[in-house]
């Protein structure tokens, strides 16, 4: 009888200390989805190995097409939760910088002609030129940040604006097309491997992701600028510096985010290339728990909550839902996030537990 | 004090940036009149004397969208100004802008600079009563292209517009000429509720209505191959079956057709899927060409030449006989399209 009523108190205490880790919630929110997905049409989750129009395998379903299509979300909320973590505040220019850093792969690729039957240079050198160039619009934005203290959303609404017509520019307002297939290979399949691309590439920024954070004191750093910046610099960090780098690095995977968009078509449109990414990446991060203000941040949560949204996406588009009406829907999953969010409704849940923890151990001594 | 010099820092970056931006309009302009002359002497005798013999140039000034907006605008404005050039008898100054006060200023310049025609794409419907008003008291002719104003018809000469509409009805007089055994369409729309996207979908909403077609998904995908491709691949995913892709703009028909690759779906001449598309890019009338797809719809920014004539009409003494002039507007068939066909329409 003590035993079993121990049980309970422990299943119940490991409930709320799940509850309370910060990846509950986008695992809440993924089991929402697929009981729903699993209720209103089971076939959602059938996946079938077939064969594209080049004869190579490939698996297709609602599954894939969410792994497929949220590797690019989930690479900008690697990048996205340090910035948000460093500097308390949002890149609302990473959009902007996918269709200058997709803009620059075209350029390299295809020299001066817009419709090359060759490509000019390796896919691997333009990547790296567009990385170099990514890199540099985010040391724009992270010195705007850090060294002259404007608000990150301030700072970056500048490239936010300016970004796209850089992108036409770069590539003369003209729209570059390669017909080369193997550059296709990264927004779509390797010839005999059926899984997308995309998610190898965002499993291998993962997992580069998560050695840095391992083997370097990134993780602490930035943690400890965004609590509290003051109480950092006495303790020898530089805090400018740490901003900046993590605006950096959120440069890098903009780039590799602007490949996989640039490959997927082998083609570009500046105006419309990832448009409103920023918005499903700062949406990711907040999906995942962390505080939009800054301080302690979980990436693996972040990453979660960018399939998350994909998988929420592709259920919407299940639906026939009118696509337009598709951030409605995103900004309903933004409310409940952050009015659970708010220090009041926080209190009120957690006094709530305690009571209930209360009541239960009355009951146990009486 | 470290915050007025760096307001001092960014209020300079603002006005080396409006420069920027001013100068290159201004470059654009003097680029085309140092080309003029050098066309005035490779171009066969026939044009010089005709320039001479109406006396003076013409003097016109053109308003237009900025031309980096899309591949139609771009189009738009080359057509432009290989026409308006001193061999052809013109004296031509540029003026772009996608912001409708900043037309407006550019418009009142002209008029000041006494132009004897002004030449307008409007960037917005409303606003422009004032400023024609004053074109008609200094005796300066407006022609309207592209797009329409909500003016008083009084206060321009013409206008020389695509009809969207049209542009809908013929694709989809096209697509029931192909006598498919059912007609089963993703109908992926542009931005709901801009011209375009309202002409082409009432065609093709009338069409399903009266014969019975089915519409296994109608989305909007806003001008976007992302979104297309995503839309289509949703529906590939769930396993139903249809022939027809309606696509807006040739953007999105690229999108859905990397969607249908990647399942595996034959499109084109003769094939499962049907794939119609707009614009008639250069690349999309190409791939009409290699018969990946079956339809594309022109939406003509070529006006150039049917302004001359008015403004030759004009100055002739004639009168025109209708006020609102619809462009000839192709559709290309896969099956029929030629070499010659891209090169002289794709954009």
């Amino acid at each position: 009888m003590q035993t079993k009523e121990m049980k309970k108190l422990n299943l119940s205490e490991f409930f709320m200390k799940l509850f309370r880790r910060q990846i509950f919630i986008p695992i809440a929110a993924l089991l929402l989805l697929a009981i729903f997905n699993l209720i209103t049409d089971p076939s959602f989750y059938k996946i079938t190995l077939g064969y594209n129009s080049a004869g190579d395998p490939v698996l297709s379903g609602y599954l894939m097409t969410i792994l497929d299509y949220g590797s690019e979300l989930a690479i900008l909320a690697i990048g996205m939760t340090l910035v948000t973590a460093a500097s308390g505040g949002q890149d609302i220019s990473v959009g902007a910088g996918i269709a200058i850093a997709g803009s620059v792969i075209l350029r390299v690729l295809c020299g001066t002609n817009s419709r090359p039957e060759t490509l000019q240079a390796p896919v691997i050198v333009a990547f790296l030129i567009s990385c170099v160039v990514a890199m540099l619009f985010g040391a724009f934005n992270g010195a705007l940040v850090a060294y002259f203290k404007i608000q990150p959303m301030v700072a970056t609404l500048i490239l936010f604006t300016a970004g796209r017509s850089i992108a036409a520019w770069i590539n003369n307002n003209e729209l570059p097309i390669i017909s080369e297939p193997s550059f296709g290979y990264f927004g779509g399949f390797i010839p005999g491997i059926p899984i997308p691309t995309p998610f190898f590439i965002a499993v291998a920024c993962m997992i580069i992701m998560a050695l840095v954070l391992k083997f370097t004191n990134l993780g602490l750093y930035t943690q400890a600028v965004g609590i509290n910046e003051s109480s950092s610099r006495l303790n020898g960090l530089n805090p400018a510096f740490i901003k900046f780098l993590t605006f950096v690095i959120l440069g890098l995977c903009v780039a590799v985010a602007g490949l996989i968009k640039v490959s997927r078509l082998s083609s570009i449109n500046y105006s419309v290339i990832a448009k409103d990414i920023e918005m499903d990446a700062i949406l990711a991060v907040a999906l995942g728990g962390n505080a939009l203000s800054g301080g302690k941040f979980n990436m693996t949560a972040s990453i979660l909550g960018a399939y998350v949204i994909q998988f929420l996406t592709t259920t919407l588009y299940k639906f026939n839902v009118q696509s337009d009406a598709l951030s409605a829907y995103k900004a309903v999953v933004v409310i409940i996030l952050v009015v659970l969010s708010t220090p009041v409704v926080r209190e009120y849940l957690s006094s709530l537990g305690k009571k209930l923890k209360f009541t239960r151990n009355v009951k146990e001594v009486g | 004090m470290k915050k007025k010099v760096l307001a001092v820092i960014l209020a300079a970056t603002m006005v080396l940036g409006l420069a920027a931006c001013g100068s290159k309009p201004a470059a654009e302009t003097a680029k085309t009149e140092e080309a003029a002359p050098a066309k005035e002497e490779t171009k066969t005798e026939e044009a010089a004397p005709a320039a001479e013999s109406s006396g003076e140039l013409i003097k016109v000034g053109i308003i237009n969208n900025d031309p980096n907006e899309s591949g139609y605008r771009t189009a738009n404005d080359k057509d432009l100004k290989e026409m308006f050039t001193e061999a052809n008898g013109y004296e031509a100054s540029f003026a772009y802008s996608l912001k409708n006060d900043e037309q407006i200023t550019a418009a009142q310049k002209f008029i000041q600079d006494g132009v004897d025609y002004l030449l307008l794409s409007a960037a917005d419907t409303a606003g422009w009563d004032s400023v024609l008003k004053d074109a008609q008291d200094a005796g300066i002719r407006v022609i309207l292209f592209d797009r329409t104003i909500d003016a008083d018809p009084s206060l321009y000469e013409a206008s020389i517009v695509s009809d969207m509409a049209k542009e809908g009805q013929t694709a989809v007089d096209w697509l029931k000429g192909q006598n498919l055994s059912e007609y089963k369409i993703i109908h992926l729309q542009g931005v709901m509720g801009s011209a375009a996207q309202q002409g082409r979908s009432g065609a093709l909403d009338a069409a399903v209505a009266s014969d019975g077609w089915t519409l296994v998904t109608q989305q909007t995908a806003e001008w976007n191959a992302e979104k297309a491709q995503q839309i289509v691949q949703s529906v590939i995913d769930s396993g139903e079956s249809f022939n027809v892709i309606y696509a807006e703009n040739d953007d999105m028909a690229k999108g859905a057709v990397a969607a249908l690759d990647k399942a595996n779906i034959a499109h084109g001449v003769g094939k499962d899927v049907v794939v119609m598309g707009f614009d008639c890019n250069k690349w999309a009338l190409e791939e009409l060409l290699n018969q990946n797809w079956n339809y594309d719809g022109q939406c003509n920014p070529f006006q150039a030449s049917y302004i001359d004539e008015i403004i030759k009409t004009l100055e002739s003494g004639g009168t025109l006989s209708e006020k609102t002039i619809i462009m000839d507007e192709k559709g290309f068939d896969a099956a029929t399209i030629t070499q010659e066909d891209v090169d002289n329409y794709g954009i």
